[in-house]
């Protein structure tokens, strides 16, 4: 390694080939393409219990699979989705773009990076072997509430380690991201002229380096109750199970800001290339998301209304919750004011991204329902609350994955996209994924349980309607990986710009972009012209 | 060159100072517990009850023209196989008064099983006007298999306690005790006896 290294100048150093390749690379597109296989399979993988979950709940009575394992579907389709398909995803697009996006010739630790995407197999081999222990795989809830998750079997001790691993994971990459923006932009590239996918990661990062250890605190006193006779958590010992609720929102709040502030950075990046205009209020963006990831954090109590809180506690979640809409309806209003008198087009990322600023809002809409005190004691627990989380998470967060993969295919691959197949997808995904989760509002408010494997008669016709539009949707996402293979395979060559609207450092690149990126940085005038 | 050496200083810098936060962010979960716990004390939501001498509880005035409904709930834990119950459902009292009711347990393993009693009491707001002198709960009760046994608690209502509460419920639950045995639960508790 050492002669080879001597015999090529620093940009040119060694590759290795076939799979040490890839263990060993510290290239930033190589990691992000890594990361975003990887949540690719995982979200297949967590798609595949969503589909389990739906055979069961097609029709009342138990049909396919017991109770416990039914929970199990449940919980693990959570955490695969939450920390296997869409943090990952994230991670990967921002290895891809941040360093094109800011002039950067490639993360600023290479070996960190590597090293954090190489825990994530180990991570979920740990969390997806425990559905073949005695005892079955965790099954009491992601959100893991003692004491009933610490009746898990064999799997309880692989549960926690998996999610520090995890932890690990994306606070080693939200480490790199923040030393990367900061330390590597090109000369000239302020942070106001910084795109917004970058602004949105920046912000997201801090939330995980605040938030993740917390969570990693939560679980490790979990362990300890478990096996080490401390009393966090048990009643009996003087602690109190309240308490584990309380820590893991303080967690769980900023995380599904996590989920969806890189979407909004998605989204202010498609719209205004389509709309063929600048996006409408860009510092007023950048503001909104940090003004939304600080009030993540004076909100957590809004999960556990319901646990007997003082009525001013209640007063002051719900008021604080109630507020995060201002700065997210600010978002909206922008990506809207973008496209008001745009000349748009709507190719498929377009689409994807109109759906994505439609449906997030009404998942935004039902999270403000969510968020008044009074009715959340009705709402509390039921398919309502699944109905808002899958509205803001999948037609949210995974949209906005799905439109970014469309918008930089072309980029990645050299090749366009078969744009038939992707209006395909689009049209199919939508529909069905309307079908899916809208009657599940109805199903809530009228009072069915979530994690449940069986439910009394009158939720039945919605329940198989639901159950319907998620066969549809879990196949339609084939059309999606189909979508890819081709245009990683082959198609129509991609120019540098790709859309006609686009603007910014990476499509002033060739397409597929070359190994090795602005190794000098680029001129002050290509990054002014990402402004515009 | 040299830039590149400028910036492995700056990100060596940036990244132990984000690796300090992280840990203060680890640091801040474990000490959200005794926050957690300072502030249920102080505003008194967690129907944690308070805990008085008899000394202490002699200074406070009796409020003859208050009555407050005292009423008793009892419960055991899954998988603890004991009889608990309250000697009576209900006593009227009158703030500021020291008052006496009684517990009945009885263990029905033939094995000897160590329990711990957790208090609550509703609602929340009357929770800090609410002590006791004595109780069951001070300690970890030792029954041996098959062992009956009366236990007391004197409690007193603080005649602070707000106009609008004419009705409180002091509820224990029975947990089997942890295996560590806590220090301060021999101090102050006077000896639960019949």
């Amino acid at each position: 390694m050492s002669e080879a290294a001597a015999h090529h100048d620093a940009h040119h150093e060694h590759h290795a080939t076939g799979m040490m390749r890839w263990l060993t690379t510290t290239n930033h597109k190589d990691i992000g393409t890594m990361y975003l296989i990887f949540s690719l399979i995982m979200f297949f993988i967590g798609g595949s219990m969503a589909m389990i979950i739906r055979l069961e709940l097609f029709q009342p009575g138990l049909q396919f699979v017991n109770p416990q394992f039914f929970n199990s579907m449940t919980t693990m389709h959570a955490l695969v989705m939450i920390f296997g398909a869409v943090m990952p995803a994230w991670t990967g697009f921002a290895n891809w773009l941040v360093p094109l996006m800011i002039g950067a010739p490639d993360m600023a630790l290479p070996r960190l990076n590597n090293w954090s995407f190489w825990i994530l197999p180990f991570a979920f081999s740990l969390l997806l072997g425990t559905l073949f222990m005695p005892g079955g795989a965790p099954a009491g809830g992601w959100t893991m509430y003692p004491p009933l998750v610490l009746q898990t079997g064999e799997a309880f001790p692989f549960l926690i380690f998996a999610v520090h691993f995890m932890g690990a994971s994306s606070i080693a990459g939200a480490i790199n991201i923040i030393a990367t923006v900061f330390n590597m932009r090109a000369p000239g590239m302020t942070l106001m002229k910084l795109p917004l996918f970058v602004w949105t990661w920046i912000i997201t990062a801090f939330l995980l380096i605040a938030s993740i250890p917390v969570l990693a605190g939560a679980v490790t006193m979990l362990l300890t109750d478990k096996f080490f006779g401390t009393s966090f958590f048990s009643a009996a010992g003087g602690g109190d199970p309240v308490m584990f609720q309380h820590i893991f929102w303080f967690f769980g709040h900023p995380e599904v800001y996590i989920l969806i502030l890189p979407a909004f950075g998605i989204a202010s990046a498609i719209i205004p290339t389509f709309a063929r205009k600048p996006l409408f209020g860009y510092s007023s963006m950048v503001y909104a998301a940090a003004a939304i990831a600080f009030l993540s954090f004076i909100v957590w109590a809004h999960h556990m209304f319901t646990v007997g809180m003082p009525l001013a506690g209640e007063l002051f979640f719900m008021y604080a919750t109630v507020l995060i809409a201002v700065p997210t309806g600010v978002k909206v209003f922008n990506w809207v004011a973008t496209m008001w008198q745009g000349s748009m087009t709507f190719e498929t990322p377009m689409l994807f991204a109109i759906a994505f600023v439609v449906l997030f809002t009404i998942g935004g809409f039902s999270g403000l329902m969510l968020g008044v005190t009074p009715v959340d004691f009705q709402y509390h627990d039921t398919y309502f609350v699944v109905a808002h989380f899958h509205y803001v998470l999948v037609t949210g967060a995974i949209y906005s994955l799905i439109a970014g993969t469309y918008f930089w295919l072309p980029k990645m691959t050299g090749h366009m996209y078969d744009e038939k197949l992707g209006k395909l997808h689009f049209w199919l995904s939508t529909i069905s994924v309307n079908v899916l989760f809208f009657p599940q509002h109805f199903l809530g408010l009228a009072g069915m349980p979530r994690r449940i494997p069986d439910y009394a008669v009158q939720f039945a016709d919605w329940n198989m309607v639901s159950s319907i539009g998620g066969f549809v949707f879990g196949a339609s996402q084939l059309l999606f990986v189909i979508g890819i293979v081709k245009c990683i395979r082959g198609g129509e060559k991609a120019t540098a710009q790709v859309w006609e609207g686009a603007h910014g450092l990476e499509w002033t690149l060739p397409s597929p972009a070359p190994y090795h990126t602005f190794s000098e940085p680029p001129p002050a005038a290509s990054i002014e012209g990402g402004m515009r | 060159m040299a830039s590149t050496s400028v910036q492995r200083t700056a990100n060596r810098k940036l990244v132990g100072q984000l690796l300090v936060l992280t840990a203060m962010m680890f640091g801040f979960g474990y000490a959200l517990v005794p926050l957690y716990n300072v502030f249920c004390e102080v505003t008194g939501i967690n129907g944690k009850t308070g805990r008085l001498s008899q000394v202490q509880a002699a200074t406070l005035v009796p409020d003859k023209a208050r009555e407050i409904t005292v009423e008793f709930v009892t419960n055991v834990n899954a998988g603890l196989p004991w009889n608990f119950r309250p000697l009576q459902d209900k006593v009227v009292v009158h703030p500021g008064v020291l008052t006496s009711v009684a517990f009945e347990m009885g263990n029905r393993a033939n094995y000897g099983i160590v329990g711990q009693a957790i208090p609550s009491l509703a609602p929340q707001t009357a929770a800090r006007y609410f002590s006791k002198t004595e109780c069951f709960c001070f300690a970890r009760q030792p029954l041996a298999a098959g062992e009956q046994k009366t236990v007391p608690v004197r409690f007193i209502i603080d005649p602070k306690i707000p106009a609008d509460v004419d009705r409180v419920t002091l509820s224990y639950t029975f947990f089997e005790a942890p295996p560590a045995p806590e220090p301060q639960a021999a101090v102050k508790g006077s000896a639960p006896n019949t």
